[in-house]
């Protein structure tokens, strides 16, 4: 390699690193406040790491029933709304993408509305309905408006990367006698995988990040999810700072979303430099 | 579906005269107008099921004067909801809090999120350490890191003052000073949306065309702006249109961090709180589509100004 291409190299590996720190540093701070002692918390204040490391706060957290059932609800929710939503998206982009209908022009302008909406205004229409249904603070109480506004998100973004697949490759096997349905199966969904799960990502962490319907939607245990239950903690007594219990809950919820990182992650590395939009 | 090869799928199986004559051609056309309608059906009908009655109940609602808690004073009053909101200082507060947000996050992110994009793109070592550290921020719940960057703050947990000399200053005692915390935890949230789509849409500037490019002599900022950029544009479109509407409803930063006290009540945290905490329905209610109907106008600014039509798509490129 050339002098100067080690050097531009170099460059990037430098921004790389100043990437990395931009991402870490707040987790850093996370994980110094989570092993504070809550006693000496204030008067340790302005030191960034703990004077002395303590386990405390994670007995505190999980031993308290609130966190533990809503991480099992926050798991349950996110995943099974994000694998209803992506398929169903995924069906739509297409369509919009690719073919010539009547109503696209409405699925569109559906699937914007929704997406604008703010759903601060469906919350007491909402809280009604699902109490009529019976589906008030329950699993599928939650996962049907997650995924439906999930939905305009995974449409769009899948969309954009449909709009960007070499096309002629479907109307080759298309005037090879193909149908539609045919050319899609067989042609466009091994080139749209990488789109479809970057969406699934995105489509993911909008369901684990939701705060505001978890916190108006539910009530008890049953179904409240880990954002909400953050919200509702105050630590291990009123005596006491909530500020490293909270930091320690927060410690594990996260260590879940970095391991998930880690497994898609490779996927989208995966897809997107495997070359095969590239025709 | 969960194929992550890459190699081209084999020809779809012939099934008759290859060259297919007109009235193939209409029974092809009608086959590919049932496809499109049973393939959007599903994503049509939940969102018309869970959106069509609240919104429909949301402006119903906003032309009564309803308190949940005085069920028998609800009585039809017009527009006056309207008129009361829109006259009321807190709405115009909210707007211009809401509006502050939004630029500030919005500009920096797109900025560092394209920075961001460029580096996993051209960086040769460590790229997938960098991608995954780019998703830990987007994956981490909105709530806790608008607990950390509010811990990291605070008189009685934070170090920020400690470190920049600032003694004992209370940084969400102030409008300005809250609003600059809210929005750079806004920023380290989202930037990765950005960052990630924008990844996705470079990945598809073709090195050909790059490369010849170079070959005519144009330097990095002119292949960035007249070759990287333009055909890119779909992706900027998405990350940004969706980026902006997402900032203009911020709620979980400014509620975690402030609860809207000093000014920093969003305009989604004044819809919560006349709804669920005040229940008061009616002007609740006009909150709501006051709200809803502002965004709409951001998005109308936003096609019409990107000239961007997600259903234009076959033959146009």
């Amino acid at each position: 390699m050339s002098g100067v291409g080690n050097r531009t190299s170099n460059w990037w590996t430098v921004w790389g690193v100043v990437i990395l720190a931009w991402a870490m540093f707040p987790l850093l701070w996370m994980v110094s406040l989570a092993f504070k002692s809550p006693a000496t918390l204030r008067s340790s204040a302005g030191s960034f790491f703990p004077s002395d490391w303590t386990w405390e706060n994670f007995r505190t957290v999980f031993s308290d029933e609130l966190f533990t059932s809503a991480l099992r609800n926050s798991f349950g929710i996110s995943i099974l709304a994000t694998l209803i939503s992506v398929v169903i998206a995924m069906f739509a982009a297409y369509a919009i993408a690719r073919l010539d209908f009547p109503g696209k022009k409405l699925l569109l302008s559906m699937a914007l509305a929704i997406a604008m909406f703010p759903q601060a205004a469906l919350v007491g229409p909402l809280f009604n309905m699902w109490r009529g249904l019976g589906i008030y603070d329950t699993w599928i109480g939650l996962i049907i408006p997650y995924l439906t506004f999930a939905l305009p998100l995974s449409i769009w973004t899948m969309s954009a990367f449909f709009r960007q697949i070499p096309w002629e490759m479907e109307q080759a096997a298309q005037v090879d006698g193909a149908t539609p349905w045919q050319a899609f199966r067989r042609v466009i969904i091994p080139l749209a995988a990488p789109g479809v799960f970057t969406t699934a990502i995105l489509t993911f962490f909008f369901c684990w990040n939701e705060f505001l319907l978890a916190a108006s939607l539910t009530s008890t245990n049953r179904a409240r999810t880990v954002p909400a239950a953050l919200s509702f903690f105050t630590g291990a007594s009123q005596f006491e700072s909530p500020v490293t219990a909270v930091m320690a809950a927060s410690v594990v919820v996260t260590i879940p979303v970095v391991i998930l990182v880690l497994v898609f992650q490779r996927k989208i590395v995966a897809g997107l430099t495997s070359g095969s939009v590239k025709g | 579906m969960s194929a992550t090869t890459s190699e081209p799928a084999p020809p779809a199986p012939v099934d008759g005269d290859p060259a297919p004559a007109p009235p193939r051609a209409s029974q092809r056309r009608r086959h590919e107008r049932t496809l499109g309608l049973r393939l959007s059906a599903p994503a049509f009908f939940v969102m018309v099921l869970v959106t069509a009655y609240p919104i429909g109940y949301a402006v119903v609602l906003s032309l009564y004067q309803y308190r949940l808690t005085d069920p028998e004073g609800r009585r039809f009053i017009g527009l006056s909801n309207y008129a009361t909101v829109l006259t009321d200082p807190i709405w115009w507060s909210a707007v211009l809090t809401t509006a502050i947000i939004t630029l500030a996050s919005v500009a920096i992110e797109l900025v560092l999120g394209f920075g961001f994009a460029w580096v996993m793109f051209r960086i040769l070592r460590g790229r997938s350490i960098i991608r995954t550290a780019i998703l830990v921020p987007y994956g981490i719940i909105t709530v806790v890191s608008a607990f950390i960057w509010r811990y990291a703050f605070q008189l009685d947990s934070g170090f920020v003052n400690q470190w920049f000399g600032l003694d004992g200053f209370n940084w969400f005692g102030e409008r300005w000073s809250s609003l600059v915390v809210i929005t750079l935890s806004e920023i380290w949230k989202t930037t990765p949306f950005i960052s990630l789509l924008l990844l996705a849409g470079l990945v598809q500037v073709s090195d050909e065309m790059l490369e010849a490019a170079r070959v005519d002599g144009a330097n990095g900022w002119q292949r960035l702006w007249k070759v990287v950029i333009p055909n890119m544009k779909a992706a900027i479109m998405v990350a940004v249109l969706f980026r902006t509407l997402d900032a203009w409803r911020i709620f979980d930063n400014p509620f975690i961090m402030t609860s809207g006290a000093n000014g920093t009540e969003t305009l989604s945290i004044l819809t919560y709180r006349q709804n669920v905490t005040l229940v008061n329905l009616g002007a609740g209610s006009a909150v709501s589509v006051l709200l809803f109907a502002s965004v709409v106008l951001i998005a109308v600014i936003f096609v019409k100004g990107f000239r961007t039509d997600l259903s234009q798509v076959r033959g146009d490129s």
